[in-house]
Order: C-alpha cells, then sequence, then structure tokens
C-alpha cells in the first residue's frame, strides 16, 4: 500500500473516469433530491447505497442513512428481527464502501454508529478488521476502529498487546502498532495490572525497540516508540514545582519608584511602582487550578488573603507552566516581613493530563522595605559599561526544589539505571544520526535526573559536541538541532553557582539591578528560565534568536536586549507583553517587518481574523494606523517602555512608524538613543 | 526386467528428438521441443517418471539405489539384426551413478506398515527458491498447472553443539532474532541494504559496489564490510548456499567472487518478497521433487510428445562406414540414424539425448571409424573433467529436529561440526504436510560434496548424530531414561540410507548429447541452464517455450505459491 509510483492515465481509462463522473452526478442530484424530500422509501435507500459503492465519501449520504435507519427504526420498534436486518444492511453497505475505499472516514464513522446502535454481532468485527490489517497493516483507520471494538467487546488490553506483538513481528515499520502498543501500556501500567510494573515493563520494552532501531536505524516508527519510553522513564504524571521567586530562604528589598543611593547590598532590589511585587511559581508541566485556595500566604503582609493568581502563558487559556501573583506592601518605613507560601495542602492544582499537585511543599522568604534616597534619573541604559561583578546572595541560584520532590514522587534507581542502560547502547550506534540524536537525549534525561554533584554536569560537553556532529551530518534539520544545542547549552550554563555566576553582573546605574549578559553566544531559543526568575537585566544581543518565547516568565526583568539577532516581526516578541516591569527593550537590528506575521506560530494573515482586534477599542479608532502595523500594535500597547530601540529594523527609520510608536507607548523617553521632545 | 510385458511395436518409429530418460533436463527438452512442433518420443527405462530425480516409495528407492549402483549384468544378446542391415548397431551399457548404498531399517514393522505413504526424493536435499530459473520455466511452460508448491517454514544454521539458530534472512528475522546481538543486526542489516542498492535499478553508482570490489573473492568483500564472523558465515552458507570454506586457501576450490556471491544473494532476495503466500525464500513441491520433472512430461505429452515407460534401449544406430560409397549425397556416413528398443524395434530420429547412466562400452568403441567416434563423442571418456562426488543421506525420523516447526532447512558451515569439515552440509526436513510420509514422522535429508565416498559418510554421520538420536538397543534402553530428560528428547531414526552419487555434467555432441546428473546444489538452476543451454545447441538460439504466451496459462494458476506473480 505504500511507496507505489503513480502511474500516469491512459486515454482509455480517462474516458472511463469520465462515464463514471457523469453516472456519479446524476446519481448524486437524484440523492440531494430524495434527501431534501426525506423520502425514505426503499428506492431511495437503495439509490444512496449505488452512490455509496461508487464513492465511499458522500459524507452526505452517510448522514441521509442515519435518518433513514432512524426513520425505519422508529417505525418497527418491537420486531428485533426486523431490527437486526436493518442493522445488518448497513454493515454491508459499510463493507462494500470499505473494499473500493479502505481509508474513508465516513465508512468507518458509520460502522461505528451503526454498531453503537446496540447490534449484537460484534464478534465479526475483528474477523473484519483481521481482513482489513492483513490488506494494509498500516491502516490506521483500522487500527482506531479496532480500539472501539475491543472495547465494546471488553476483550482484555493484554490480548490487544500480544495482538500489537504479532504485527510488529511481521512487519516493526509500522506506527499504527507501535502507538497502540503505547496506548496499552499505558493504561495496564496506569491500572498496575498483573505483571505490569514500570520497573519491570519499561526495562522490557526498551529491550524490543532496541531490535527495531539497531535493525533499521532508518525506520522512524520504532523512535517514536522509543521517545514515549523515555518519556515514561523520565517523566512523572505528578506536576512537581520546579522554582519560585522569591526563593526559600532569599531575602529580598523592596522600595519605591527611584533609585536607592549606593545600595551595596547584595540582595536582589525589586523597585515598584504599586506597592506590590510579584510572586511566580514556575512547574514543571503546565497546570491550572492555581489560586488563594491552593496556595496559601503565610505572611506578615496584610492585605494578601484574596491574592489574585494568573497564568503567564502566550495562549489565552486557564493552564501554564508559570503562575505570578502581586503581594502587596507598604512602601511608607522600612521594615521586615517573613513570607510564608504553602501548596499542595490541598488539591486543586491539576496538570493538564489531569494528574494533581499532591506533595505539600512551602518555602519561605524575606522582605526589606526600604526608602528611595534619590528621584530616578531618565538617563539611558548602556550595554557597555557600568558592570560590577556579581557578588550577590546564592540563594537565588539554590539547588533547585524538584529534586527532592522528584524523589519523594518516584522510584528513581530503576530510572537512572534504565538510562544509563540506555546510553550504554545507543554509544553502540553513534555513528548514525539516530544513534547520536538519541544519545544526547539520553544524557540529557540523565543529567536532569543524577543528583550527585561529584558527576552532574560533566555530559554538557560531549552532549554539545554530539548536536555540532548532527548540524554538519544532516543539514536538512539543521535549525531543530540549533535549538536544541541552545537548550543543553543554557542548560549548562544555569546548572551550577559557578557556571552562571560567570555570566552574572551588577547594573551599578539602576540600583544595582541582577544582570545576565548571554550576548555573542550564537543561541537561537531560549531556556533554563526556570533557573532565572531573578534576572532584572537580560543581555541577549548578537545571537539567533527567532521569538522571546520563554522571557514571559521573568517577571522581575526591567532590562531586554535584542539587539542583533533574527528576529522578523512583532509577532515573535508577543511574550514581552507579559513583562509588567519591562522598561528598557531593544531589539535594533534585526529583522522586523521583513513578515509581518510570524507564520511559525499564527495561521492567520490578517487582523481581521484576529478577535482581539475587534474587541480592541483604541484599534478601532485608529483603523489607518493599526491595520499597518497591527502586530506592533498588539506587543506595544502593553508594555511600559521609557526606553526603545528598534533601528536597523526594516519596520524602523520612517517617521510614520516612529509616530505609531509614540502614540502607542506614551511613557517612552528615549527612542533609538534620541531623548524624545529634546 | 525381462518379464517386462511384450509391448506393442510403436506406431511411428520416425521422429525429430528422441529422449531417453525423464530427469528434469531430460523433461524439459522434452517439454520445449513438443512445445515448438518437433515430434519427440520419450522413453524411460524405469516404471516411473523422474529417473535420478524422482520421488519413490522406500521399496521402490531401495531397489532402484541397489541396481544403480552395482554394474548390471551383461545386457541380453540384441536380436540379430535384420539381414542386409546398412546400420552399424552399437550395444549400449549402463553405468552406476551411485557408490557405498548402505539402506538399514530399524523399525521395519512401523514402515511396512506405512510403506506406500512415503514420497521419498533420489536427489535431496533439494528446494526450490521463488525466484529460480526454474519458477520462470514452469510459469512460461505452463507445467506449473500440475505442481503445487508449499513453503519451507525456517532455515537453521547448526554447529557440533547441536543447537540451531535460525537465518535472519528477511528485516523481520533479524528484527525477532534472539541470538544476534543488537550491532550485529544492525551490521547484517545494513549489508542487506547495501545489496539492496546495487541491485536497484538506478544509474546512480554511488550506491553501486566498485567494479574493484565486483571482482574480489566474496569472502574478503564481506570482511571488508566489517561484518564479524558469525555474519559472514551465515552470508556465506546459509543465504549464498556455498559449499566450499571460503576461509580456507588451500583448498581455493569454488572460491567465489564478489559478483557471483551478490548474483546468490539476489536470488535469496527475489525469492523472499515473490509470491504473497510464501512465507520465505524456499518452496518444495507437495508428492516430491518427483512432480518436477513429471510436470514438464505431462505438458509435454500435452504437446504431442509421445511417452513410454519401463522401455531401456540397448543399442544406437549408425551409418555404416562405407569407404567405398562415393556418392555425394552419403557425407553423412558414420552419422547417428536411430536406436533399438529393449522390445527389439528400431526407431528413428534426427536427435537423441540420454539419461546420464547411459554409455558405450570401450570393447565397441574401438572398433569404430573415426566419423562414427565424432558422432558418439558423449560416449568417449573425458580426460576426468571432474571427479567430484556427492554425499546423500535420507532418515527416516520420528518427530522433529526442531520443536514446532516441520518443513526446515537446517546448514553446516564448513567446519562447524569438526576441524576436518571442508564442505558445507545441509540437512532438509520435510513433514506430512508435504505429502511425503506418515503424520508423526519426518524425511531428513542430507548432502554434502565429497572427494572420495568416506570423506562424505563421515560428514554426513557427524551432522546425523548431532540432530538425531540413533536407536537404541532395547537392552539399554531403561538406563538411558535419565540423560535424556535432561536434554531436548533428539528424534528416533527409523529408517536410514547413505550413498553417494557421482556428478556428471550434460554434454552437448551434435546429434546425439547427454543429460546431466543430479547437481550438488540445493536448487536446479545450473540443471535448468544447462538444458537451455542444450536446447540452444540443438534448435539453434531458438527460445525455450517462446511461443507460450496464451493468457490462460500465464500465471493465474492454482499452483498454492503462483497467485501473485508481480513484476
Amino acid at each position: 500500500m505504500h511507496g507505489r509510483p503513480r502511474k500516469a492515465s491512459k486515454p482509455e481509462e480517462e474516458a472511463a473516469s469520465d462515464a463514471k463522473a457523469t453516472k456519479l452526478r446524476s446519481l448524486q442530484s437524484q440523492f440531494m433530491a430524495n434527501h431534501h424530500d426525506k423520502i425514505y422509501t426503499n428506492e431511495a435507500i437503495e439509490l444512496s447505497t449505488k452512490l455509496l459503492e461508487i464513492n465511499p465519501e458522500a459524507y452526505t449520504a452517510w448522514n441521509y442513512r442515519k435518518l433513514a435507519v432512524e426513520d425505519r427504526l422508529s417505525r418497527i420498534e418491537s420486531d428485533q428481527n426486523l431490527v437486526k436486518s436493518i442493522l445488518d444492511e448497513e454493515l454491508n453497505v459499510v463493507e462494500s464502501a470499505l473494499r473500493q475505499n479502505f481509508k474513508s472516514y465516513g465508512a468507518w464513522h458509520h460502522r461505528k454508529w451503526v454498531l453503537s446502535k446496540g447490534h449484537s454481532s460484534i464478534g465479526n468485527e475483528l474477523r473484519l478488521l483481521d481482513k482489513f490489517q492483513r490488506l494494509d497493516s498500516r491502516n490506521f483507520h483500522a487500527w482506531n476502529y479496532r480500539r472501539f471494538v475491543v472495547e465494546l467487546t471488553n476483550r482484555s488490553e493484554q490480548d490487544e498487546l500480544q495482538y500489537t506483538d504479532d504485527m510488529i513481528s511481521n512487519n516493526f515499520s509500522n506506527y499504527s502498532a507501535w502507538h497502540n502498543r503505547s496506548v496499552l501500556l499505558s493504561s495496564l501500567l496506569a491500572r498496575n495490572a498483573d505483571g505490569f510494573i514500570p520497573n519491570k515493563k519499561i526495562p522490557e520494552e526498551y529491550d524490543l525497540i532496541h531490535n527495531a532501531i539497531f535493525t533499521d536505524p532508518d525506520d522512524q516508527s520504532g523512535w517514536f516508540y522509543h521517545l514515549w519510553l523515555l518519556d515514561q522513564t523520565v517523566n512523572v504524571e505528578t506536576p512537581l514545582l520546579t522554582s519560585s521567586w522569591p526563593s526559600h530562604g532569599s531575602s529580598i528589598i523592596l522600595s519605591g519608584p527611584g533609585y536607592l543611593n549606593g545600595s551595596s547590598s547584595n540582595f536582589t532590589t525589586f523597585c515598584s511602582e504599586s506597592d506590590s511585587f510579584p510572586l511566580i511559581l514556575y512547574f514543571d508541566q503546565a497546570v491550572g487550578g492555581v489560586s488563594s485556595s491552593t496556595v496559601t500566604i503565610d505572611a506578615e503582609l496584610k492585605g494578601n488573603e484574596d491574592l489574585v493568581w494568573e497564568p503567564v502563558s502566550n495562549k489565552n487559556s486557564q493552564i501554564s507552566c508559570v503562575w505570578v501573583a502581586r503581594l502587596k506592601y507598604f512602601s511608607s518605613k522600612p521594615c521586615e516581613y517573613k513570607v510564608k507560601v504553602r501548596l499542595g495542602n490541598s488539591p486543586g492544582i491539576v496538570s493538564s493530563r489531569g494528574c494533581t499537585f499532591s506533595a505539600p511543599y512551602e518555602f519561605v522568604f524575606t522582605a526589606h522595605v526600604h526608602e528611595i534616597v534619590k528621584d530616578s534619573q531618565e538617563g539611558t541604559v548602556s550595554w557597555t559599561d557600568g558592570f560590577d561583578i556579581w557578588d550577590a546572595q546564592s540563594k537565588d541560584l539554590n539547588p533547585l526544589v524538584i529534586l527532592d520532590q522528584l524523589n519523594a514522587e518516584m522510584d528513581v534507581k530503576w530510572r537512572e539505571a534504565a538510562i544509563l542502560e540506555e546510553v550504554k547502547c545507543f554509544r553502540l550506534l553513534s555513528d548514525s544520526k539516530i544513534g547520536k540524536l538519541s544519545l544526547a537525549r539520553l544524557l540529557m534525561a540523565y543529567e536532569a535526573m543524577i543528583s550527585d554533584a561529584a558527576v552532574k554536569g560533566i555530559h554538557y560537553e560531549e552532549i554539545l559536541q554530539l548536536y555540532n556532529d548532527l548540524m554538519a551530518l544532516d543539514s536538512s534539520h539543521y535549525q531543530y538541532y540549533k535549538d536544541a544545542h541552545s537548550l543543553v547549552f543554557l542548560h549548562k550554563v544555569t546548572s551550577s553557582t559557578e557556571s552562571l555566576s560567570r555570566h552574572l553582573f551588577r547594573y551599578r546605574d539602576v540600583n544595582n539591578l541582577v544582570c545576565l549578559r548571554l550576548n555573542n553566544l550564537s543561541l537561537s531559543r531560549i531556556a533554563s528560565v526556570e533557573k532565572l526568575l531573578f534576572i532584572q537585566m537580560l543581555d541577549l544581543s548578537h545571537n539567533e534568536l527567532h521569538s522571546t518565547e520563554g522571557l514571559e516568565a521573568m517577571q522581575l526583568l526591567s532590562c531586554l536586549n535584542l539587539s542583533h539577532n533574527r528576529i522578523r516581526s512583532f509577532s515573535a516578541l508577543d511574550s514581552l507583553r507579559h513583562l509588567k516591569q519591562l522598561r528598557v527593550l531593544d531589539v535594533s537590528h534585526n529583522h522586523i517587518g521583513k513578515h509581518s506575521v510570524d507564520t511559525t506560530r499564527y495561521l492567520c494573515a490578517s487582523p481581521l481574523s484576529n478577535s482581539e482586534w475587534i474587541q480592541d477599542d483604541v484599534g478601532r479608532q485608529k483603523p489607518g494606523m493599526g491595520t499597518k502595523y497591527w502586530d506592533a500594535y498588539f506587543v506595544l500597547r502593553d508594555l511600559n517602555l521609557k526606553q526603545f530601540n528598534i533601528a536597523g529594523n526594516i519596520i524602523a527609520g520612517d517617521d510614520e512608524f516612529n509616530s505609531f510608536v509614540l502614540q502607542v507607548v506614551p511613557t517612552l523617553v528615549w527612542l533609538d538613543g534620541q531623548k524624545l521632545g529634546s | 526386467m525381462s518379464d517386462l510385458p511384450p509391448y506393442p511395436p510403436l506406431d511411428p518409429c520416425n521422429y525429430d528428438l528422441i529422449v531417453v530418460g525423464t530427469g528434469v533436463s531430460e523433461s524439459v527438452l522434452a517439454a520445449a521441443a513438443s512445445s515448438s512442433g518437433s515430434s519427440v518420443l520419450h522413453l524411460d527405462p524405469n516404471p516411473f517418471y523422474g529417473s535420478h530425480f524422482a520421488s519413490l516409495s522406500l521399496p521402490d528407492l531401495t531397489s532402484f539405489l541397489h541396481s544403480n549402483s552395482v554394474s548390471p549384468p551383461p545386457p541380453l544378446p540384441p536380436p540379430p539384426s535384420p539381414p542386409g542391415h546398412d546400420l552399424l548397431s552399437v550395444d549400449l551399457v549402463s553405468r552406476s551413478l551411485y557408490s557405498s548404498v548402505e539402506i538399514s531399517s530399524f523399525e521395519s514393522e512401523i514402515l511396512e506398515e506405512h510403506s506406500r505413504r512415503f514420497n521419498v526424493d533420489l536427489c535431496g536435499p533439494r528446494v526450490v527458491f521463488c525466484a529460480d530459473e526454474s519458477i520462470n520455466l514452469m510459469l512460461k511452460s505452463g507445467s506449473n498447472n500440475y505442481v503445487e508448491f508449499k513453503s519451507i517454514d525456517a532455515s537453521f544454521v547448526g554447529d557440533s553443539s547441536g543447537e540451531l539458530r535460525s537465518v535472519p534472512d528477511s528485516r523481520a528475522a533479524i528484527f525477532k532474532d534472539k541470538s544476534l546481538t543488537l550491532l550485529e543486526k544492525n551490521q547484517l542489516m545494513k549489508f542487506f541494504k547495501l545489496v539492496q542498492q546495487h541491485l536497484a535499478e538506478s544509474d546512480d553508482t554511488t550506491l553501486k559496489i566498485s567494479e574493484e570490489d565486483m571482482e574480489t573473492p566474496f569472502v574478503d568483500f564481506l570482511a571488508k564490510m566489517r561484518l564479524p564472523p558469525k555474519i559472514k558465515s551465515i552470508i556465506l552458507y546459509a543465504i549464498a548456499m556455498l559449499d566450499y570454506d571460503q576461509d580456507n586457501i588451500e583448498t581455493y576450490r569454488g572460491l567465489l567472487k564478489t559478483k557471483e556471491g551478490l548474483d546468490q544473494l539476489a536470488l535469496y532476495i527475489k525469492s523472499m518478497g515473490r509470491f504473497s503466500n510464501a512465507l520465505g525464500a524456499l518452496i518444495y513441491p507437495i508428492y516430491g521433487q518427483g512432480e518436477l520433472p513429471q510436470a514438464f512430461c505431462r505438458r509435454a505429452a500435452v504437446k504431442g510428445s509421445i511417452y513410454v515407460l519401463r522401455m531401456p534401449i540397448t543399442a544406437v544406430l549408425l551409418d555404416k562406414a562405407s569407404e567405398l560409397t562415393l556418392d555425394c549425397c552419403r557425407l553423412e556416413t558414420g552419422g547417428y540414424k536411430g536406436v533399438r528398443l529393449a522390445s527389439g524395434q528400431e526407431i528413428f530420429s534426427q536427435k537423441l539425448i540420454l539419461d546420464p547412466c547411459i554409455t558405450v562400452g570401450l570393447e565397441s568403441m574401438s572398433s569404430l571409424t573415426d566419423q562414427q567416434k565424432e558422432t558418439l563423442q558423449v560416449f568417449v571418456p573425458k580426460a576426468m573433467s571432474s571427479k567430484d562426488k556427492v554425499a546423500r543421506a535420507i532418515c527416516i525420523i520420528k518427530g522433529s529436529v526442531k520443536t514446532d516447526v516441520s518443513n526446515a532447512l537446517i546448514i553446516y558451515p564448513p567446519k562447524s561440526l569438526f576441524p576436518e569439515q571442508l564442505t558445507a552440509i545441509r540437512v532438509l526436513q520435510l513433514g506430512s504436510g508435504l505429502a511425503v510420509c506418515p503424520a508423526d514422522m519426518h524425511v531428513l535429508y542430507l548432502s554434502t560434496l565429497c572427494d572420495n565416498d568416506d570423506q562424505g559418510k563421515e560428514a554426513l554421520l557427524s551432522a546425523m548424530s548431532t540432530l538425531i538420536g540413533l536407536p537404541v538397543p532395547e537392552n539399554l534402553q531403561s538406563d538411558s531414561v535419565v540423560e535424556n530428560d535432561t536434554a531436548e528428547a533428539k528424534p528416533t531414526v527409523l529408517w536410514r540410507a547413505l550413498y553417494v552419487q557421482e556428478l556428471v555434467k550434460g554434454e552437448f555432441g551434435g546429434t546425439i548429447s547427454s543429460a546431466p546428473s543430479p547437481d550438488g546444489n540445493l536448487n536446479y538452476n545450473e540443471i535448468v541452464e544447462s538444458a537451455v543451454k542444450l536446447y540452444e545447441q540443438l534448435k539453434g538460439r531458438e527460445e525455450l517455450f517462446k511461443e507460450k504466451t496464451s493468457p490462460e496459462n500465464t500465471a493465474e494458476e492454482e499452483n498454492d505459491v503462483g497467485e501473485d506473480i508481480e513484476d
């Protein structure tokens, strides 16, 4: 069924297909007339049978038949034999349609519908399926339908697992069979069926998939199953708290807007204009249900009983990895508060897979409220000097809480052993692409798992080299490997206090902001943000970034340098909308304007199809301006920038754009290095 | 044979071609010649079809081997030539193809009871590859209508430990294999892919194996591909089906070039996928190999060829050499004219093809003229071009050599059983599903090439002893029960035949040609190839079964395996 070349049709074939089309058209119009007039006579039904025999893709005809069946059943309710014969006839029609095209969605769906009417001859269904699956063992329609029938017949999952065994040993190049296997195993493992213990079953599955991958490293069906197994080994279903800001045991300094004179404090200083500061929770997977009832704050701060937690996510959904709430404080006089945050005591935080955050966890931090000494100065932020060596508390870089929770949640021993075994195995295959890629992934997984400080971090150089090799070896997937390389690099940088502090500085000119400088590293994506929540100033200039995705979690960020990257549109900056503290943004020397829409992330090409646009009053009031720069508008309207640098982009430079920016960002003081109004 | 019923005289007594013997080669030629419109008389001295390729009951097999292994008594004095006969009659003798025939029966009663339910091959072990030329020829000639095939379920490689490991001959088999390491699986599949790429019809020379490599010994090429010895051995002996030890430079016999090795692999690979209802590369005809020559004979009969069994020929008839005749139209002086049948009747033909067993006594050659000797050149003993032999064995066993497998091929590569083992030993087990034996038994065929009888038999006995238990005398049986319980019970042998067969090549001799004996190979390719060549020589470049294209005979056949012939 696969890999058969298409042949050009001969004239006589074309003539035949023309004749068929004519016949089909006349059938179709007669049928539509019947359908329209709700005629369910035997002749009319027979007509739809004929139509479906020729064209099983005629959805309307299938729907018509459903109506016809309902109609007939309503009239002969009592007679079981008649009911059976009506349903039997439907099954026959479906079968002959499937003979014509066994990938017809409509036909398979109709069959499901008939069976759900309570037709009893379900035993036949498996026989029919065997026939279709022999014809094409990879037909996913048949596999889908198989799952449906199995559920109806209560056939055991073990039997079905055996069936996938048989199919795979006939031909292991079968995505559907491997997929079904993962579905069945997930269910068997989840309900702890007899003999299905993860620490025994998962290694057995690794052995099976090795045979496929080693026999034919180019066959991709095996890769996916291996990825699934790796996922089963590494990840736990229950969501865990990865990090927070402020972090456990840390101290922070809070102050109003302005300048703290020569503060040599090595604490993170947070200047607020609204007498509040953010509390950030970062989970290992997207969760919902973070609220004042699931997260409790024991604080000497008053007025925070009904905190509003908001998901920080580019999609307007109510689940996210990052949640933020704003804690209020009184800035009137210097003082000190202790804050204790507890979560997991009551259920409610639930992952998208439906697993509840269950391990109770708490952390404590101290907030010092300082007074402002001087008024703030409106100088420009220079990215070239004014940096001091970072000397602050290492609490911000505390080993993250996740490992303790992991130990509590899962039996790490067998998982670590399984990953090590995989690493050993794939080292043998490291001359092939999939071998290198798998090895890189496995070593990453291993790094994430080990807690022994002595060996932690030693694999990063090897992983980076593997991705370098892959980039050279397989240029058609260069960007994928490049992104993975950036991710690994950032993991490496953030893996220890020592390595991270090499990139950390204090920015003397503005309240000794904590500045992370990751410039000139050819990064193509952002990662490890969960370890960087305390960063207030970030230099990502001279990289190869396409998007700012991930930065939305860095709620403390007030200065961001993205100059000399590869950002092509404002929509690629979308995540910045969440950064309420952002005052200084440099996106100069990118490619903004090259594509008005980042087509990798948005399907809609026009603002007219964007519901946000239609709801936005400002946008509608200024249609001329908005239509041209609508994507810039969506990003900039949420930002309170004082300093904005966009020179060196295609979009920038003309007066029209500049006046647009001034209109949308009224807080702006500096644009492209020029003080406004001077 | 003297009490043969008298035959009515044959009519007509003039043919284009007389074929004596119904072996595969002779039958293909008879079918091809009759299909192209020649008149053919096909004779066989035996009461059955197939000659040395026949499948027989145990008693028939026994008597055939015995009667063809000792020099037969001198033929009866031929009936005197009619007076005034202007033809010279040269008496024919038969020579024995078999030696060291050793037949023993251990359970006579059981065998007696089923004696007629065996169809045992004389030329075993032998199978057909799905992509074999013999299959093509059957489809082309229409003789596939008379044979049904079934798959050989599995093939194994064995060694002296008695363990049988399945041959990983396909992607699925490599995937399932339990004995290869992951890396070996990877290397083997990589090699198969390389071969497939090489065989694929593509102009991309980067995917092809270089010309230079093609001329190197295959075993060196495999080493260059860094295949470990275990895999090399599987490829050489269990897939390419080689006989001689490729690692032993001293014997240097049968050393295969990469080009030839790839051809062998290509045959195997093409066979794997040819018929959708065949499990693997190998198939076997139901009722035994004897069905194959018989199918061609039937085809020949349909096309008008005349068949007479139980009819030996006693002499060939030549033109008398007469120097006196100066007549220009008698140029073919000393040429072949016909044969004399055992019935005494003389039959004439243009051409004659003879069973490899038939020859002329040396003493009768001495009195002939040069021209007559020229006519009879196929009988002149050659300077012993090859004195190769093949040792064969047949065992009827109770049980199977491998649990759950009935029809299987087993290969013992050179040196796998004992250090001096020079050639591969092939073993074929067949079960009742192929209608060759009763239900609870199997027929086991073994063969290996050898230089002398003792060497060959020793090798076969060694293979037998690792596969099957020899019958235990009754008084010892109770003692041995304890040890037998621990090991997997080996099947027991009920009947056994051991014999060594001479390998005789077929030969074209102008008017009189001889057909080859069964060869030492697993399939018929060389035999069919030589038949095709002989036919071309006889007919002058004419293609076999050329006109055979009538649609009802093409491929939609009832034959079990032939349902779906692609390409």
